[in-house]
């Protein structure tokens, strides 16, 4: 166990963190706005991950790949919030579960229809492949810095956007008051519209960016899903900052977890159960820390009302 | 008169039914066709379909179904299959979690299975049956041929990787057996992992000389990519499923160099590979990977048993499929007492290829007639 092999899975923690981040900002706004659960929220990662890969293939330049998968996604956003998400507001949210869980049945299905059902296979850029020296003397692949510092400049671009912009105050207020904003003449309609393709934009950036590292295949999204709900929750539904700091705990703790676990079992072990055990263990981490969090902080560590 | 053409005309149709029915043949095939593991099943199903095409035989009706590499969703298709479909014999399953699940209770019912690909060590040790037939290896076959080779080439501390499934496990048994000697460290991964960080990191800190990982699939090109990228520089092997040709061209000039083991190359030698390597070319366009070797086979293996019995007459059927009377694309086959095959295990190179893509090349042999060491746990 040494201190470079700690440093860098630091940083793969720090990396998972802020691509879960990207995740669940826009899942956080989303519920924190609306009051929505939104289980296809997972659906625009996959958009996003899918056109950037066929917009690669078909120019050769992932910079455009990007963008378009990008704007997909919050178009997608947009059209899905426009045609079903706007009904579901003052439903129950039983109802708007049942109501996305089908939206995730129906992109798959689409998705798996028009691309089929082999995964698609995307490579970062020329530029970005490759590694770099860490200080200690290990490497580390540029690509992944690069997805660290892309997340930590979102962070600080929805920072400002939330709390210097007019969006941003609406959308605060949108947060605490629903009935008083509309009451003031906001058009409440288009700022939904405006929040939920943001959110979907994320997603499709945290796809796209994810989609070039491992494959582009059909229900990407839905692990990661499970891990954003995670994150929302352990940083306080409706924050920004709750996101920011819930998905680098996570995704820190979840690294660590599968490392170190298994390697701890190894000591008296053998490996194949060391690991069995180890990773069940690593996999429930997440949850376990959840829940002692929530048994100390019910409303999550930075909770947005209070 | 009249009705005695009738009911001459009524005997006949009823006979010639009778006949068909009892000459038919349904086979139905649990493969996986959507997800990360997709391309092992798409390959097993087009090489099965050739080996009946080239055939030309019309009494065989091959039923289809993805398992999308559930092992619940493979349970339900063969209870569907074996109850609503009658089906004769059974096949397509490329994982051994999922072969687990559903080839026990498949074969204790009666029904035929030939696996076309999943070996895991239960059902070729004390769990064999004298229904389930493996026509591809025992999962241990090709990673103990690897172990073997690594030796002989004079690695003294590789690290081993694998997935924590059966198939996994066996792999990891299967080196260590014909290695014999210090291995670095033992890494398992989840099924279908995306992100191999975490892992990367590790063989980086330890102190392998080499590394031998066993990734099927998907895993394999992610693996392959992140690997690529992390500077990390120690030679790598593996069994044919983590260098298959669609792993490699997704892999790219990384992949170049690197050499694995398998019972099957594309440009070995022999009639029968011929004819399945152009068949297959033809058809589909590109290079047939090992699994459409293993899914032509099962099916040659089967035409050749049909020629000698119907599966309604079981002893014959399973005597006639016993015998192993067929070309195989592998130049030599036979069964060992287990039903698992006895067989060579070659040595391939990925090198760059006509077209400028990596592709597989044969090099040499790593290790002759390599059986399972399961087989002596097996009463049958």
């Amino acid at each position: 166990m040494s201190a470079t092999l700690l440093v860098e899975q630091l940083i793969n923690g720090l990396q998972l963190g802020t691509m879960l981040f990207l995740m669940a900002s826009g899942l956080t706004l989303v519920f924190g706005v609306m009051g929505l659960i939104n289980l296809a929220h997972g659906a625009f990662y996959m958009v996003g991950a899918f056109v950037t890969a066929t917009v690669t293939g078909a120019t050769g330049s992932f910079l455009l790949g990007l963008v378009a998968g990008i704007l997909a996604a919050a178009a997608v956003g947009a059209l899905v919030e426009l045609l079903v998400i706007r009904r579901l507001y003052h439903r129950q949210h039983l109802d708007q579960v049942l109501a996305t869980f089908a939206l995730i049945l129906i992109f798959s299905e689409g998705t798996r229809w028009l691309f089929g059902s082999s995964p698609l296979w995307l490579s970062p850029p020329e530029l970005l492949s490759g590694s770099v020296a860490l200080p200690g003397g290990s490497r580390y692949p540029i690509y992944r810095l690069v997805i660290i510092a892309v997340g930590m400049v979102v962070a600080a671009g929805l920072y400002l956007l939330i709390s210097h912009t007019r969006l941003g105050m609406r959308i605060r207020a949108g947060e605490s008051d629903r009935e008083m904003i509309g009451a003031l003449g906001v058009n409440i309609a288009r700022l939904y519209t405006l929040v939920f393709a943001l959110g979907a934009a994320l997603a499709g950036l945290a796809g796209a960016l994810v989609g070039a590292l491992q494959s582009v295949q059909v229900g990407m999204g839905e692990p990661v899903l499970i891990l954003a709900f995670v994150v929302i929750v352990i940083g306080g539904i409706g924050s920004i900052k709750g996101a920011l700091f819930g998905a680098i705990l996570v995704g820190v703790v979840d690294t660590l977890g599968r490392v170190f676990l298994p390697a701890l079992f190894g000591l008296f072990m053998g490996p194949s159960e060391a690991s069995g055990v180890g990773t069940a263990l690593a996999a429930m981490l997440i949850y376990i820390l959840m829940a002692v969090i929530l048994a100390f902080k019910p409303k999550g560590l930075f909770s947005a009302n209070g | 008169m009249k009705t005695l053409a009738r009911l001459g005309l009524g005997l006949l149709i009823s006979s010639s039914m009778g006949l068909a029915h009892a000459e038919e043949v349904k086979i139905g095939m649990i493969t996986t066709l959507s997800g990360g593991g997709s391309h092992l099943g798409v390959d097993v199903r087009d090489g099965f379909m050739l080996a009946i095409e080239q055939s030309g035989r019309d009494d065989i009706e091959v039923l289809i179904q993805d398992d999308a590499r559930r092992p619940d969703l493979a349970k339900s298709l063969s209870n569907e299959f074996m109850q609503r479909d009658e089906v004769d014999i059974m096949t397509g399953i490329i994982w051994s979690n999922l072969a687990m699940a559903v080839v026990p209770s498949v074969v204790r019912q009666g029904t035929f299975y030939l696996s076309p690909n999943a070996g895991p060590s239960d059902l070729a040790g004390r769990m064999c049956h004298e229904n389930y037939f493996n026509v591809a290896y025992q999962n241990d076959n090709l990673h103990g041929a690897m172990g073997a080779y690594m030796r002989e080439q004079g690695f003294e501390k590789p690290l081993l990787m694998a997935p924590n499934y059966p198939a996994g496990t066996d792999a990891l048994a299967g080196f260590k057996h014909l290695y014999e000697g210090e291995v670095a460290d033992e890494i398992y991964t989840q099924l279908g992992q995306t992100d191999y960080a975490a892992e990367i990191a590790q063989i980086r800190a330890s102190d392998a000389d080499s590394l031998f990982f066993f990734l099927p699939g998907g895993m394999g090109i992610s693996f392959m990519k992140q690997w690529a990228n992390s500077g990390v520089d120690l030679p790598v092997f593996g069994p044919a499923f983590s260098f298959d040709e669609i792993i490699i061209k997704a892999v790219g000039s990384a992949a170049i160099g690197t050499r694995n083991t398998s019972s099957w190359a594309y440009d070995m030698e022999n009639d029968a590979n011929r004819v399945f390597v152009d068949g297959f070319r033809e058809a589909h366009d590109r290079n047939p990977t090992l699994y459409a070797a293993q899914g032509y086979d099962t099916a040659s293996l089967i035409l050749s048993a049909l020629d000698k019995a119907h599966p309604d007459d079981q002893d014959a059927f399973r005597e006639a499929l016993r015998e192993a009377d067929f070309a195989s694309v592998r130049g030599k086959f036979r069964f060992g007492s287990n039903q698992h095959p006895i067989q060579d295990i070659y040595v391939r190179e990925v090198v760059e290829g006509d077209d400028g893509e990596p592709t597989n090349r044969l090099v040499g042999i790593a290790v002759e007639d390599i059986q399972d060491v399961y087989a002596e746990q097996c009463r049958m």
